[in-house]
């Protein structure tokens, strides 16, 4: 046996002693500042203008710094926020707004009902780039008198107040923004959000400090660092190493292998995210009999078991149960059976099979691949051959505008407004840029809907399209996400249904 | 007189290079899929809508326009404005070079150093077991990827030992009296080893990721060289002058071994920098690579632009450089 040696002993010390020095935080520390290791970068802080604006990851980090006109709740239905009430006149030609008193912005100064009729009037003013302009210009003649806000309804839209907390739809500071200019919005900005911008590091992270005299109370922790780590392994590792306290967003399996040990635990919620195939009135889908069939064969709840690891809700709408016009009457049933006689009636089989393609990204959501191959071998079962185009989203959402699409294309479609016009509408209605079906029939039922005034009908209105579109098969919906996020068990986290995750909605677990 | 001449004719090559790339750039990016304003067309917007955002970015014009538009701010020093950050393109750029030349001069230290140390050793016991494993460390070294070497790191000193950190350029509750973004040299000249020591501690497992492949082949290249300068004369007479082995190596063979390792260290360097690209994305360390991820998934043309041109520069930069380097160093060249 191999005697050990007093130089051995001390080299081993001294090894010992300097990891001991280098090692980085400890998880069974308590918790003084929170880190999050978020899943997209911050590229811009001004949350009404170019493609940040637009994307709803960043959501969570803008929501942590501006408040919105009115507030959402975690599992998606508005509160009183910015604005404590909101409605129209009787005849819908007036919007008016309470804004809320006693509210300051992050320098002190008081917030007015002047900026929320600023954020409106600037938002609606097409030379600022805002990408939801047209929708912000149903409203004009914007004024503020007291705490209340007004404007003419130049078209009525139904769901404005929704988008006034959807994307865009943020309240900045009039006075401060027109001191400093956008690039000194840039360099300092300020809202009246729960946290306030402490310092920035573009594509490395942003560190808050709480806002003590946040209307709707102080936050759980004090300072909160949100690093920007885009890469899926690397956040497993930051929360494995107990470097950051909270992450979302990883494999499934990493997921399950990590959530039920001492040190991390898990919280996992459906989110307003849906998966779905667009199905382009070109080629073989304009054959009924093909579309059923290819929406018939496909057995969700296997691709959610054995893909996703039991993480998701199989759905055949685009509606998903925590949305207003979810109607569970609306089934399309797995029946394979069905879909081969279905085939055989239009003279195919799995011997002769119809041919189309299939476009879909591959790593942009989890197992989007993966679920595609699995989809076409169901199909292949039943008579469908199809062949597996792999694009980045970007070319998909070029395609989409031009209807250029491929008879069947995979994509996710986010709604966190959880409204039938923001789901069904701008994805099935013809002449919208993000519709590949044009079919007439589908735009006349749509059509009346953007402007119904009544809401019990206009909902009705949608539930009666989603039963045309599942009838028809003119879009195969699959499923809606679940997200997973990963934590410290010295935090406790509240999921928001629309997939933001809030810092001010953690705190210290009991 | 001649090495002048060769410089500025190498200046003038390099003009003709870097308007090569803003050519190719310009038009190859506006070829492949994926337009910026496809990327932020929000749901429900109609064709009078993407016109506006087209025309809102200059993107409404002919290819030939924007490319002649583009140029001309070019010669005036604006390569325009980022369409994802909404700043202009060259302070973004030049404000995370430091941070990716840091790292690629980090990274290149580790590997000199241990390259360099590993031939030593292995033609100081040449013929042994520990050429042997020096051989098969080098083969291990360059089959595995920078990447992959990345992804070991993390998992050995990031979450089984966490010794160093896993994210980032520098620790964010630290105050950062910086002017320049050359945070390590900074640090260094203010003396705040505190906080070179946890840059340090970021920069490390990025920079041996990197590292790794090159000190193997630099280790592979400057062990060859060696043992066939130990066979020459001149060699051979410092032994029978008495001279120890470790002397011969160093001070007689290394000197002229150690030219044809200078020129692929060079050229290697440059493959370096373009490595830092996916290992600043692994570590979410804050340079140029991972500033050049996020613009082109956004279709940031300007952005994408504006870092192809610096990145070509740069390569330029570091050949000419090498060719002055190797140029002065060969007698042979020197005297020509």
């Amino acid at each position: 046996m191999k005697q050990i040696s007093r130089r051995t002993v001390l080299k081993g010390s001294a090894a010992a002693l300097a990891v001991t020095a280098l090692a980085g935080p400890s998880l069974a520390q308590g918790i003084d500042e929170l880190v999050i290791a978020y899943n997209v970068n911050l590229p811009s802080w001004d949350p009404t203008v170019g493609p940040s604006a637009v994307n709803p990851t960043i959501q969570g980090i803008y929501q942590s710094v501006f408040d919105q006109f009115i507030l959402q709740q975690p599992d998606l239905s508005p509160a009183p926020g910015l604005l404590t009430e909101w409605g129209w006149n009787d005849d819908k030609t007036k919007v008016m707004m309470k804004v809320r008193e006693g509210v300051t912005w992050h320098d002190g100064s008081p917030f007015t009902a002047e900026d929320v009729a600023w954020s409106l009037t600037r938002a609606a003013d097409e030379t600022t780039g805002n990408p939801i302009q047209f929708i912000w210009s149903t409203l004009g003649n914007i004024k503020a008198e007291g705490n209340m806000v007004t404007a003419d309804v130049t078209r009525f839209e139904p769901t404005i107040f929704k988008w006034m907390y959807f994307l865009t739809g943020y309240v900045l500071p009039k006075a401060y923004y027109e001191k400093v200019g956008p690039e000194g919005f840039e360099a300092a900005p300020i809202g009246t959000g729960p946290y306030m911008v402490e310092k920035f590091e573009r594509n490395a992270f942003v560190r808050l400090k709480a806002n003590p005299n946040y209307w709707g109370g102080k936050p759980d922790f004090e300072t909160v660092t949100i690093k920007f780590v885009t890469d899926a392994a690397s956040r497993v590792a930051e929360i494995e190493s107990g470097n950051s306290h909270v992450t979302l967003e990883m494999p499934y399996e990493e997921y399950d292998r990590l959530k039920g040990g001492d040190a991390i635990m898990g919280t996992d919620a459906p989110i307003s995210d849906i998966g779905m195939i667009f199905l382009n009135d070109i080629e073989a889908m304009l054959d009924p009999n093909v579309r059923m069939a290819a929406a018939m064969a496909i057995d969700k709840k296997l691709i959610i078991d054995r893909l996703l690891s039991g993480y998701g809700v199989a759905i055949d709408t685009l509606q998903t149960p925590d949305y207003i016009a979810y109607d569970p009457a609306i089934t399309v049933p797995h029946d394979p059976d069905k879909a081969k006689a279905l085939l055989a009636e239009s003279g195919f089989s799995p011997e002769n099979p119809v041919k189309f393609k299939i476009q879909t990204t591959r790593g942009f959501k989890p197992k989007d691949y993966e679920i595609v191959q699995a989809i076409v071998g169901l199909w292949r079962n039943v008579g469908i051959e199809a062949e597996i185009e792999v694009y980045e989203i970007a070319k998909h959402f070029e395609l989409r505008a031009a209807d250029q699409l491929a008879p069947a294309a995979f994509y996710n479609w986010g709604n966190s407004v959880g409204d039938p016009t923001t789901s069904t509408g701008f994805a099935m209605f013809g002449p919208s840029p993000h519709s590949v079906w044009d079919g007439e029939d589908l735009v006349g039922k749509i059509g009346p809907l953007w402007g119904e005034a009544d809401e019990d009908k206009r909902i009705a209105g949608w539930k009666e399209v989603d039963k045309y579109i599942a009838e028809n098969a003119l879009v195969i919906p699959l499923l809606q996400y679940v997200q997973p996020i990963l934590h410290a068990p010295g935090v406790s986290v509240t999921p928001h249904a629309s997939g933001a995750l809030l810092p001010h909605l953690m705190k210290r677990a009991s | 007189m001649k090495l002048l001449r060769a410089i500025l004719l190498r200046l003038a090559t390099m003009s003709v290079t870097l308007i090569g790339a803003a050519v190719v750039v310009f038009f190859v990016i506006r070829i492949v899929p994926g337009n910026p304003i496809a990327m932020m067309l929000p749901p429900g917007a109609s064709e009078d809508d993407i016109a506006r955002l087209t025309a809102h970015y200059g993107l409404d014009k002919s290819i030939f326009e924007q490319f002649v538009i583009w140029l001309g701010g070019v010669f005036q020093g604006d390569f325009g404005t980022s369409i994802s950050l909404r700043q202009p393109v060259m302070p973004l750029v030049l404000g995370r070079l430091p941070a990716t030349m840091e790292l690629a001069i980090f990274a290149l230290v580790i590997a000199v150093v241990i390259g360099g140390a590993m031939a030593l050793t292995g033609v100081r016991y040449r013929a042994t077991r520990t050429e042997t494993a020096i051989d098969v460390a080098n083969g291990v070294g360059l089959s595995i990827p920078d990447f992959l070497w990345a992804l070991i790191l993390i998992v050995l000193f990031g979450v089984l030992m966490p010794v160093f950190h896993i994210s980032g350029r520098i620790s964010p509750s630290l105050d950062l009296p910086f002017v320049t973004q050359f945070y390590v040299f900074e640090s260094i000249a203010r003396l705040r080893f505190d906080l070179w020591w946890d840059l340090l501690k970021h920069m490390f497992m990025p920079a041996l990721a990197l590292a790794i492949p090159l000190a193997a082949i630099i280790s592979q290249l400057l062990k060859q060289s060696l043992k066939e300068t130990m066979h020459l004369d001149y060699v051979t007479l410092s032994r029978t002058k008495g001279y120890g082995e470790n002397h011969v190596i160093v001070s007689e063979a290394l000197p002229n071994a150690v030219l044809p390792t200078l020129t692929l260290i060079g050229v290697q360097f440059t493959f370096l920098i373009g490595g830092t690209v996916i290992i600043e994305r692994l570590f979410s360390y804050e340079g140029l690579g991972n500033m050049a991820i996020d613009a082109v998934i956004n279709r940031d043309l300007p952005l994408i632009q504006g870092i192809v041109i610096v990145f070509a520069l740069l390569f330029t930069v570091i050949n000419l450089i090498v060719d002055m380097t190797y140029a002065l160093l060969n007698p042979r060249l020197r005297h020509a």
